[in-house]
């Protein structure tokens, strides 16, 4: 089955944490522990809206040591797609849901004689379940935090309370900025960094550090992205023998599903290659929204993600 | 542990030796895991998930405890007494190790409770083998607790040689292993290899893509969802421990064969690979368990016999070489002949009902 071993799970609580963020907790449905996981690790919660099958990644946030139940926040976007949207507005405790296993994408080096952590946003919650994974077995880190605002910087005062020399805050309303140059110039040989934000973060962080001669195998990011929206295209599913529209809101990867085609996914978020097809036909252009295929495969068209690319033109056929 | 433990406590388990008196047999050559589904062999990625299968075979369950479990371990004790590199691993690999032990540890008290058991109280766990005698009281994730480290603890108590590779920049790194019934490789020398750097000496594979595709497969190993797959190679004498450290041992016995005895000292080797994506530590377990059946036994079932046959004359030399058998060739392939009347075989490696 594509996408792995899957959970049943129920909703313990939900609680908003700001007016953006609200936090879910999930048991197994059948009362046992759930699987551990390694700090940094994501689920992808399965989501029936209104007959519409949603299935969106998010990482666990709650301690790995602690079985009992898993938690995740979730951003609400009012122009995305729609699964942020049921999250906040239908999800509530007692109802049943599937999410799969954890899958990490943004797991510790271990080796790492410090971890320096940067976080933006929503950004934050990956960083939360590392840092209790430092907390039971050891490590140095040090997590330089910003948010809009005091009141948008979920779980700053839970990390500045445990960690309080370690955590650094900053707001964009009070002009706050993390001075980069100076905290790169500054760490001990052996630190690993690792970045979880906006793209627009996560670029700056790994192009300035690359720019002061960082080692490439030291730095680490995990960005997620939405599917995003676009005008709806027709493709051509050489080993299925269907054609498919996508529509507006549906990704290629979603409109191969609902067409009842099972196509392979982890992620669903263009970062871990799972789902890379091969492209038989292109007559148009693809439009390249993965974080996974190089430059020179998307300049290629000989591969695409479904789970976030789109096609604009007249004939796409893929090997699916 | 020590060397003291006797089998005799159950009397399912075999006292036998896998050096100088070469007493290991097989009760039952049909739980052999027989590796070929066709008539000829050629290296391929050939994975299939790890869940249970047939009952009575070496794949109902996912750690299979076999008769030969107390001999193999008092053997892995003299390995690691004469040898203690063969057991390494390096300090950023506890917390896999830990997580091994746990896998381990709850899927033997699952699948064999007449054997083993596992009282948890949070974190304060207690552990009974009762084949080898062992009972511990511990706290899980807490070194101290226990007499070694929590991988050469769980290992030094389970059949099959291990190594656990930490998972870092889009690659695998070799960074533990219990390494002591080894198809002539080394783990001291292997230690800290990538992927492709411990995989280096295998012949043909490379240029058939096979080590892109299998380590872009393992990247995506999901916890939950364990794979297998086999590979085999070719042993004279039941010796568990063909390792390049002791070459001199155990290469000089290539040249004892003869038409006489090679049907009982030349053995079949087969590796029953599993792999696990280990949840806390993010690293992947290899399993990998040696099942040995002396020709003999194998040519019993008659579709086995007619298949080896085939399998060993029509190998190319590139592999045989490889697999440390070119030498010997033309006198198995003689040997197995008598046993193959030319039938057609079955598809699939199970033998014929």
């Amino acid at each position: 089955m594509s996408g792995g071993a899957k959970l049943r799970v129920r909703v313990d609580s939900v609680t908003p944490v700001n007016d953006l963020i609200k936090r879910f907790r999930f048991v197994a449905l059948d009362g046992s522990d759930l699987p551990a996981f390694s700090g940094g690790a994501h689920t992808v919660v399965e989501m029936d809206d209104h007959g519409t099958r949603r299935l969106n990644p998010y990482s666990l946030m709650s301690s790995p040591a602690d079985r009992s139940a898993y938690e995740i926040s979730v951003r609400r976007d009012d122009q995305g797609r729609g699964g942020s949207l049921f999250m906040h507005r239908h999800v509530t405790p007692g109802m049943e849901m599937t999410l799969s296993y954890p899958v990490n994408l943004f797991p510790l080096d271990t080796r790492a004689r410090k971890h320096l952590m940067i976080a933006g946003g929503i950004g934050i919650t990956p960083f939360l379940a590392q840092i209790a994974q430092l907390d039971q077995f050891g490590g140095r880190f040090e997590l330089h935090y910003a948010a809009r605002s005091r009141v948008l910087g979920a779980y700053m005062d839970r990390l500045t309370a445990a960690h309080p020399s370690q955590v650094h805050c900053y707001f964009d309303e009070e002009n706050q900025a993390i001075d980069l140059s100076r905290l790169l110039a500054t760490q001990p040989i052996g630190t690993h960094l690792y970045v979880c934000g906006p793209k627009g973060m996560i670029n700056w962080v790994l192009s300035s550090a690359e720019a002061m001669g960082w080692p490439r195998l030291a730095l680490h990011h995990e960005e997620f992205l939405a599917p995003g929206t676009g005008l709806p295209f027709e493709v051509q599913l050489a080993a299925s023998g269907k054609t498919i529209t996508v529509g507006t809101t549906q990704s290629l990867l979603e409109a191969m599903e609902a067409a009842g085609v099972d196509a392979p996914y982890l992620c669903r978020g263009g970062a871990c290659g799972q789902c890379e097809t091969n492209v038989h036909k292109c007559d148009g252009k693809i439009l390249h929204r993965d974080h996974w295929l190089s430059p020179e495969e998307h300049a290629a068209n000989a591969k695409i993600m479904p789970c976030v690319s789109r096609f604009e033109g007249k004939t796409l056929v893929i090997d699916r | 542990m020590s060397l003291d433990f006797k089998p005799g406590a159950f009397d399912f388990f075999r006292d036998e030796t896998f050096r100088e008196s070469f007493t290991y047999r097989n009760s039952n050559p049909l739980r052999f895991p027989f590796p070929f589904d066709r008539d000829d062999y050629m290296y391929s990625v050939n994975m299939e998930p790890h869940v249970p299968g047939r009952k009575g075979t070496a794949f109902e369950h996912i750690l299979d405890v076999d008769e030969h479990y107390v001999a193999e371990m008092i053997d892995r004790a003299k390995v690691l007494a004469d040898d203690p590199l063969r057991c390494q691993s390096l300090p950023h690999m506890t917390l896999a190790g830990w997580d091994l032990l746990e896998l381990i540890m709850e899927a033997k008290a699952r699948d064999y409770p007449q054997w083993f058991s596992l009282t948890k109280n949070g974190n304060r766990w207690h552990w009974v083998n009762r084949p080898l005698g062992i009972e511990q009281s511990f706290t899980f994730l807490d070194e101290s607790t226990l007499p070694y480290g929590p991988f050469e603890y769980i290992t030094r108590q389970t059949q099959g040689d291990f190594s656990l590779q930490d998972e870092r920049d889009n690659d695998l790194w070799m960074d533990a292993g219990m390494i002591t019934s080894q198809a002539d490789w080394s783990l001291d020398f292997d230690i800290g290899m990538s992927f492709m750097e411990w995989h280096a000496p295998v012949p043909l594979a490379h240029e058939k893509g096979v080590f892109d595709r299998a380590l872009k497969f393992l990247l995506k190993l999901q916890h939950g969802a364990p794979v297998r797959r086999f590979n085999w190679t070719m042993t004279v004498n039941p010796l568990l421990d063909t390792a390049p450290e002791t070459y001199p041992k155990w290469g000089p016995t290539k040249t004892t064969l003869t038409q006489e005895n090679l049907g009982a000292k030349q053995h079949l080797r087969v590796e029953l690979q599993s792999l696990y994506r280990l949840p806390r530590s993010n690293a992947i377990a290899f399993d990998i368990r040696c099942y040995l059946c002396s020709f003999e036994q194998i040519v019993t079932v008659p579709k086995w016999a007619r298949r080896l046959h085939r399998v060993v004359r029509d190998l190319p030399d590139e592999l045989a070489a490889y697999k440390g058998f070119l030498r010997n060739r033309p006198a198995m392939v003689e040997w197995l002949s008598k046993y193959d009347d030319g039938a057609p075989t079955s598809p699939g490696w199970w033998p014929d009902d």
